[in-house]
């Protein structure tokens, strides 16, 4: 029997419980959200990049190196943030505090409680990406002061495609020593393959086009035409497309995923 | 309380010792050889993405006199950087778990294996992961075209020793912490540590200033240098300043590891 709620009184009524989530880990946050991806500018943007000429031919538009990785970086971010909120967080609910089986003896749906996890990681994802670009807007890297705002969007869509793909999987897998796998064999690659360091033509015919099917190019491309404003805008639609299809199948999968799962126990 | 059951069971040598904790560890691992496998990637993966990618950005780099292309500067770093994040992992969440969750020490003290036994036998159990991994990137080195000189024979034992050094002074940390919030600060330290080593690029981005000299005082520092160096040829007396200090370092390690575990489990 299920009374069924809308979808806006279905997430309204677990504000309070993500919420407290929220109060209790947000300290931990803090270095994998912001410290983190910071060591990473110095490093390889500053530090590097002072060997590396900033040559707009070789850069795809990019004055210089630190202009051209930081909006691939921060959309890598976003994906490592959607995963790793989607994994282990996921399989708590699930398997080791049953959080989603408490929250199914109330009146709230699957549907509810997965949309309410994936809001809690979209604000998640939103104000770290928020932070980051804030961070860097006042070193000149930014053509145009609308682009960061569109490319801030681009972000939170790469990483709301892959939380809701991963959130399908983490509902359907049994034991976590999978996602050892997915973070050394998905997050890893994609993160340094997928355009964010070098341009994907430096990797040859052949494995640039296989560069281009991963989702994280699209986003990692987006970011970066609206950031540095050489924007193509068909190639534009495309990726918005192709991550908004990801998000949509994947939202669908996460809920058919976890109703089946939490059916079944 | 003294421990009088030590003289009425039969000694272990060393050896027995570090053989029983090295087959409980192989048993354990076993289930987990995708992690084990893919874990050997990583620094494949870091080496083609920065070394060939990035590299094609780069023309080439001066490293002791020596003019080298960006890929063949990067490979040791990678190499030397890949043993000490093996180090690091196994000898910290893995240990914290053993000690506070998993009371696997507590278990192995109530047997003839003293404290001593049970630092080096964990200690053994990462080195031999790490070597199997270094192996394999050396061979991936070679394959590549990125090894120059027979010096890199040494590279292997050279990891080692950045491994034994970092899993010795780690695992001691680990048991002055108390929950897993703590592992926040040892990202702290591997992250910067990983990306400022000169791994990436030259010590010289650092100017001369004290931050060069702080760098070139840092453990991964010195073990990345002792690698490119090996792998290169280039070899110099600060080599043996980076052997020296990695060694004193993980002897150091040692001891307050097993000091620490007596406080812990023997009192």
């Amino acid at each position: 029997m299920s009374t069924s709620l809308t979808a806006r009184d279905g997430v309204g009524r677990q504000v309070d419980y993500w919420w407290t989530v929220y109060k209790r880990t947000w300290r931990g946050g803090i270095i994998s959200s912001f410290v983190s991806p910071l060591f990473y500018v110095v490093g390889m943007g500053v530090l590097l990049g002072g060997f590396i000429e900033g040559d707009p031919a070789r850069l795809e538009g990019a004055t210089s190196y630190l202009a051209y990785i930081v909006p691939g970086l921060v959309a890598a971010h976003a994906m490592q943030l959607a995963v790793g909120e989607t994994t282990y967080p996921v399989m708590g609910g699930i398997k080791w505090h049953k959080s989603y089986h408490a929250q199914m003896a109330t009146p709230l749906a699957v549907r509810d409680i997965v949309n309410a996890h994936l809001l809690f990681v979209l604000s998640r994802i939103g104000s770290a990406t928020a932070v980051f670009m804030l961070v860097l807007a006042p070193f000149g890297l930014f053509e145009s002061w609308w682009g960061p705002f569109l490319a801030w969007l681009a972000q939170l869509l790469v990483g709301m495609a892959f939380a809701t793909v991963v959130f399908g999987v983490s509902a359907r897998m049994t034991s976590e020593e999978g996602f050892g796998v997915i973070f050394r064999l998905g997050v890893v690659p994609l993160t340094l393959f997928s355009g964010a360091f070098f341009p994907i033509d430096n990797l040859g015919p052949l494995l640039a086009w296989v560069a281009r099917l991963t989702p994280l190019w699209h986003g990692v491309d987006l970011s970066r035409m609206l950031c540095l404003d050489t924007v193509d805008w068909p190639l534009a639609a495309v990726h918005l497309v192709v991550l908004a299809a990801i998000t949509a199948w994947g939202w669908w999968w996460a809920i058919r995923g976890l109703e089946q799962r939490l059916g079944d126990s | 309380m003294s421990l009088d059951h030590r003289a009425t069971t039969p000694a272990l040598s060393p050896w027995g010792a570090l053989s029983a904790i090295t087959l409980r560890n192989y048993t354990t691992y076993r289930r987990y050889w995708k992690l084990f496998l893919t874990g050997f990637l990583e620094p494949v993966f870091y080496l083609f993405s920065i070394g060939i990618g990035v590299g094609q950005l780069i023309d080439t780099f001066e490293f002791n006199g020596q003019s080298i292309p960006y890929a063949e500067f990067v490979a040791p770093g990678m190499l030397a950087a890949s043993a000490f994040n093996g180090a690091l992992l196994d000898s910290t969440y893995n240990v914290f778990f053993k000690l506070k969750y998993d009371k696997l020490y507590d278990q192995m003290l109530a047997t003839p294996l003293t404290t001593a036994d049970v630092a080096r036998g964990e200690i053994l159990w990462g080195q031999l992961r790490g070597a199997s991994y270094s192996a394999a990137f050396l061979l991936v080195m070679l394959a590549m075209g990125m090894i120059s000189s027979w010096w890199a024979l040494l590279a292997l034992p050279a990891t080692l020793l950045i491994g034994f050094a970092f899993s010795a002074v780690c695992m001691g940390l680990t048991t002055y912490m108390k929950s897993f919030q703590d592992f926040d600060k040892i990202t702290l330290v591997q992250l910067p540590m990983f990306l400022f080593s000169a791994t990436f690029f030259p010590v010289e981005a650092f100017g001369d200033g004290p931050v060069r000299w702080v760098v070139e005082a840092t453990p991964l520092y010195r073990g990345v240098v002792l690698c490119r160096e090996l792998t290169t040829g280039a070899l110099t007396w600060s080599s043996a300043v980076s052997v020296a200090y990695l060694l004193v370092m993980g002897v150091l390690g040692l001891l307050l590891v097993r000091r620490r575990l007596d406080k812990l489990l023997l009192t």
